[in-house]
């Protein structure tokens, strides 16, 4: 298990790493000078010389890479471990920037899980129970609607219904959950179902052909004949087994977004890693780029690994040598 | 006397795949509606000629400009001159932009989804095929690939690249992040097929490898490629809308439809048709499609029974 966990980390590491690499590479290679973004166009070629020179630009490509990536385990003058750099346009040190929005995003992301989990899921096992009836029928229909609507029209809709004629909810404006409790939540609230609604459309219908296919094994009739009460057989052997593929789709889905979901935070205006992200986009802040891109690839990896690890607990099939 | 076959016998598995296809409602419906968009976007200049407007004419008149362009009329300026309201802050006609949109939209989301399955197929192919050691490291690339952030990646790919022909640019990146997941199906259908006796007929019998590959163990796996094909289009459709709506798809004055919902999150509050239109058109494509695929599933499932 140790050994299985030890190899498995190394894998991440050497992905990040290639990430790593290719963005590099990436923006590199291309025909734009990150140094005249981060001087401003007021640049002179001197002033602009200067700042090549200060973010290694002069220097071959696999030593800055190396500087990159020594900076990120330990640290460079000037700029604490870990290092991803720095943000010219905001001056401020990337890993900065990353942590002050991290709050954001993940609060976003962690929210919207929980509501597109329980929603899909029950969503999915009541469709599965009574397949083929009416209630059956509505559901799914529903849900094939609510997952072919894009996500910018949920939001619109959302904030001029809710926020503009009912003014039932504020316009969301993110406040720390420590400091602010019940306004984080119903700051949140609209990013939530707004994201939920999407993500619980697709996790009812796997839900419902994984259940439907559980539903039918030899050992479900085995756990009804043998006296079982019918909620038992249902959650204890029903669910337990057809709720593994979800476990695969919910770590990466949540692994996507905690490193921002893009156009939610941009509609909503939440001040995310996703906002980052579209600034930088805008600004051509290439070290906030790299920061992101290699943030999301961790989360994502990481993510990869954690499903790995809990299915060993949900699935008794599954063991690590 | 001759016995007359009954009909049922001898169908191949795409005919009654397809005579299943005939009688679902779901398929027919998908299937009309992305008739609609295919003949819209094909007939786009026929249409604008109709309508009287073209993509880029500003209409002066049909936008208040004492209040900074907002069209004139209730629903965005729908009505008999402009059948689908024009674009607050310039008057661009949006039945035409639509149009134009569906063109941009269809042809990247098509073209990306036929370069994905086309390269994944081939590399699934490989990989299943060959085994040993090309299979290991086509098999290391595919999990890279997969665990790239690919929204950020593409994000991060598109605002830098250089502004040559960003229809065709779009149309890379995008499939050069999704051929894996085409990779991962047919290499796992590869590897069961490589040790049937008609592959090994083939190779005994001297078949060079692509005429294995491409004439004896590609016609088996048609299926579960051409789901996924129907169902890639409309989620292709969705990740070209969203980079547009991010500001790095196509560029102006090229129309899309990302594009207008992108231009129509600063007027939402006041003409919400600008952001209604564009959204219902995608949801109607994407919704489309998503029925043709699931319906594409059922019709081409062995265990289905409404043979």
């Amino acid at each position: 298990m140790i050994l299985y966990l030890g190899k498995r980390v190394l894998a991440v590491a050497g992905v990040l790493l290639v990430i790593c690499a290719v963005t590099f590479t990436i923006f590199y290679v291309l025909p734009t000078d990150p140094a005249v973004h981060a001087c401003g166009k007021t640049c002179s070629s001197e002033q602009i010389a200067l700042v090549r020179q200060e973010m290694g630009l002069d220097r071959p490509i696999h030593e800055q890479f190396a500087a990159y990536v020594s900076g990120i385990a330990a640290g460079r003058d000037g700029c604490a471990f870990p290092c991803f750099g720095y943000s010219y346009q905001n001056s401020l040190p990337v890993w900065d920037l990353l942590t002050d929005r991290m709050a954001v995003s993940v609060s976003l992301a962690l929210g919207a899980a929980l509501l597109w989990l329980t929603v899909g899921v029950l969503i999915g096992v009541a469709s599965a129970l009574r397949k083929g009836s009416a209630l059956d029928r509505t559901l799914m229909a529903g849900t094939l609607a609510s997952a072919s609507v894009p996500v910018y029209f949920t939001a619109m809709i959302l904030l001029l219904v809710l926020v503009q004629y009912l003014e039932f909810l504020p316009y969301p404006d993110y406040r720390p959950l420590t400091e602010d409790p019940v306004g984080w939540a119903t700051n949140l609230l609209l990013p939530w179902v707004t994201l939920a609604s999407l993500y619980a459309a697709m996790y009812a219908r796997q839900t419902r052909s994984s259940m439907i296919e559980t539903m039918g094994q030899p050992y479900i009739r085995t756990a009804r004949a043998k006296g079982l009460h019918e909620r038992t057989v249902v959650t204890k052997h029903g669910m337990r087994s057809a709720l593994t593929p979800i476990v695969t789709i919910f770590g990466m889905d949540l692994g996507g977004l905690l490193a921002g979901a893009v156009i939610t935070e941009h509609v909503f205006g939440l001040p995310g890693i996703g906002q980052l992200t579209y600034d930088a986009i805008f600004k051509a802040d290439q070290p906030v780029m790299l920061g992101v891109t290699l943030l999301a690839a961790f989360f994502i990896t990481v993510a990869n690994l954690v499903v790995d690890l809990v299915y060993a607990g949900i699935d008794p099939r599954v063991r690590y040598a | 006397m001759a016995t007359t076959p009954s009909t049922r016998s001898g169908r191949s598995p795409g005919r009654i795949a397809f005579d299943r296809l005939k009688r679902d409602p779901a398929a027919l419906f998908g299937a009309s509606i992305v008739a609609v968009f295919v003949a819209v976007a094909l007939g786009a200049p026929l249409l604008t000629a109709l309508s009287g407007w073209d993509v880029q004419t500003f209409d002066k008149s049909a936008i208040d400009r004492s209040l900074g362009g907002v069209p004139y009329g209730d629903l965005g300026g729908i009505g008999a001159e402009h059948w689908l309201g024009v674009e607050p802050g310039t008057g661009r006609d949006v039945f035409a932009r639509i149009v134009y949109g569906a063109r941009v939209s269809l042809l990247i989301s098509v073209a990306a989804t036929a370069v994905t399955v086309v390269a994944g197929t081939v590399i699934g192919l490989v990989a299943g095929y060959v085994g040993g050691r090309t299979d290991t490291i086509l098999c290391r690339v595919m999990d890279l690939v997969m665990s790239f952030p690919s929204l950020i990646f593409m994000l991060a790919l598109l605002s830098v690249a250089p502004d040559a022909n960003r229809v065709l640019l779009l149309i890379a990146i995008m499939s050069m992040f999704s051929w894996p997941y085409v990779g991962r199906i047919v290499r796992g259908q590869a590897l069961s097929l490589k040790h049937q006796e008609f592959v090994d007929a083939a190779r005994v019998g001297g078949g060079r490898a692509a005429h294995i590959l491409f004439k004896e163990m590609l016609p088996n796996i048609t299926g579960p490629i051409l789901v996924y094909t129907t169902l890639a289009i409309p989620a292709n459709i969705g990740t070209e809308a969203a980079l547009s709506f991010l500001g790095v798809g196509v560029r102006p004055p090229t129309p899309s439809w990302g594009q207008m919902l992108d231009d129509s999150l600063k007027w939402y509050q006041v003409v919400p048709s600008y952001f209604i239109v564009p959204s219902v058109c995608l949801f109607l494509t994407v919704l489309a499609f998503t029925l043709l695929g699931d319906a594409l599933r059922d019709a081409l499932d062995p265990r289905g029974t409404n043979a």
